[in-house]
């Protein structure tokens, strides 16, 4: 009898736990959308803030996602295949493993200022795109290393033996027996960093700074991104002088989460198809 | 006639456990050898020391020497690479890589540099002829994938993959255990259409098969190579007592 009541009890719980998560998430992004989704309009997405609209913001973000993966992805997966195929188990890799996990948890802001202290101030010498998408290459890095790792690891030992059986030298078996049996994981990589970018505020926020008004038109104009914007939008602009402000951005929010949605309904699809190939 | 390969008091070390002791061993050409023995007994690892294939496995030791045509395939001049194009190898889990079964066969030719495609396509048509698998995928050879055909045909296409490099030599580690038997018989006859040009070596741990296919057979046993000799003797009159009792089924 009281094993009965405490399975009802533990069942309960549960469920109620579970019932919870799903109505905060439903109701953050419903709050999001219902309040933000008549700011959405042709003119909101197409024309810069001094008209209303929020362009200068995604054509920043898409400097920022361009530039950040075109620096980060040959870095990582250069340095996945050399940790899986080439390096052998000693301290030095064990040190460089162990400084990807460090690096993996540094909060990012303690990045942005590092990206602010090195690429805007020493390096280029003003607070703009480049600065801000090298500042993230760094922070995605041991994610996309991470994830690249792995995907390299899944690939099964029989396809290199088969590659190395059949004559081909160690980098052609990377290159064409290796690296196209881990495409599918290594492009769930590269979509979870540009994720990892699209959010990004705080970072952007100290090595990049906010320029909202200016459309970028180099790597090295300054800009802003949809989050930072939303930021902006959200915390400077005084409520007493735009009261329309909160509405574009939560409009802004909603760009992001249906960026977010997309981008992670491709992670979805391509892992499922990789899962599909691998098991056959 | 001169042995294709010989090896000269073989060992073998993973790490500081010995797998190989002193295995001299001359494999004839155009014959079907096969290796004998219960599990762990160093049949697969000698068979992975002709193609230097250990040399991927880290922490082991060699020494002794494994002669191709009277060369050593292991002195300082030679390349692994190159020896790998001579002596070709089929694997105990049929291995195809996720690629159309064209992709597979033409795998080898183009790592050697091989381009132009009508060269490739004749090179692909040629190698799954003799591996007996042509009429069965020639309508979809270009578009199908290699890991979507049945285990029998993957291990087919691993063959014609091997054969498409050309080589003298074909290791053949366990080809069939992973097999049903209608597809192991038909392993089993395309390695006697093969042998008239191939030399082969065969791993097996069923002594019905070697006692079929092979032509010589040497039996192993605790990394020692007990008995080795025609494949009508061993299994008829073996000499050792050791490979008496482990065909007769005593153990093993």
């Amino acid at each position: 009898m009281r094993a009965r009541v405490t399975q009802k009890l533990a069942f309960g719980i549960t469920w109620a736990a579970g019932i919870i998560t799903v109505l905060v998430l439903v109701y953050i992004i419903g709050y999001v959308i219902a309040t933000g989704w008549r700011a959405i309009t042709p003119d909101f997405l197409f024309r810069p803030p001094s008209e209303g609209g929020i362009s200068t913001a995604i054509v920043g973000t898409i400097y920022i996602v361009v530039l950040t993966i075109a620096i980060a992805t040959p870095l990582g997966i250069g340095a996945a295949i050399y940790l899986t195929e080439y390096a052998t188990e000693n301290w030095i890799t064990r040190l460089v493993r162990y400084g990807i996990e460090t690096l993996a948890g540094v909060p990012s802001i303690v990045f942005g200022l590092f990206g602010f202290a090195l690429f805007a101030l020493s390096l280029l010498g003003t607070r703009c795109l480049l600065a801000g998408a090298l500042t993230l290459a760094c922070l995605v890095l041991p994610t996309m290393i991470r994830a690249s790792e792995e995907a390299i690891k899944a690939v099964p030992v029989s396809i290199r033996e088969a590659s190395l059986a059949l004559g081909a030298t160690r980098w052609q078996t990377i290159r064409h027996a290796v690296m196209p049996a881990a495409l599918p994981g290594v492009m769930t990589a590269i979509i979870l960093s540009i994720g990892r970018t699209v959010e990004e505020t705080a970072c952007l926020y100290v090595a990049m700074g906010i320029n909202p008004l200016n459309m970028p038109i180099s790597p090295l104009s300054g800009g802003t991104t949809l989050s930072l914007h939303l930021y902006y939008l959200a915390m400077e602009v005084p409520f007493t002088i735009e009261p329309m402000f909160m509405e574009k951005a939560m409009g802004t929010g909603v760009v992001l989460i249906l960026i977010i949605i997309i981008i992670n309904s491709l992670t979805h699809w391509i892992s499922s198809r990789y899962a599909a190939r691998m098991i056959r | 006639m001169e042995p294709k390969i010989e090896t000269k008091s073989l060992s073998f070390y993973y790490g500081v456990k010995q797998a190989l002791r002193n295995v001299t061993l001359a494999i004839k050409e155009h014959q079907i050898t096969a290796l004998i023995g219960p599990s762990g007994c160093g049949k697969s690892t000698f068979l992975r020391c002709l193609n230097r294939m250990n040399e991927t496995i880290p922490k082991t030791r060699m020494e002794g020497e494994v002669l191709l045509d009277g060369k050593n395939i292991y002195s300082p001049g030679e390349d692994m690479v190159e020896v790998r194009k001579r002596v070709g190898m089929v694997f105990q889990q049929p291995n195809p890589f996720p690629k159309s079964i064209f992709g597979n066969v033409i795998f080898g030719p183009t790592m050697l540099g091989i381009n132009h495609k009508a060269r490739l396509e004749g090179i692909a048509e040629r190698s799954l002829r003799a591996a007996a698998l042509w009429d069965e995928v020639k309508d979809d050879w270009k578009k199908k994938s290699g890991v979507s055909l049945s285990g029998g045909q993957q291990q087919r296409l691993c063959i014609a993959r091997v054969l498409a490099v050309n080589p003298e030599v074909i290791l053949m580690d366990e080809p069939c255990s992973a097999l049903d038997p209608l597809a192991t018989l038909k392993i089993e006859e395309l390695m006697q259409q093969l042998k008239m040009q191939y030399t082969i070596v065969v791993v097996t741990h069923n002594m019905q098969q070697a006692a079929r296919v092979s032509d010589w057979t040497g039996f192993f046993l605790m990394g020692e190579m007990v008995e080795y000799g025609p494949t009508k003797v061993i299994f008829t009159n073996p000499q050792d007592r050791r490979t008496e009792d482990y065909i007769t089924g005593r153990f093993g």
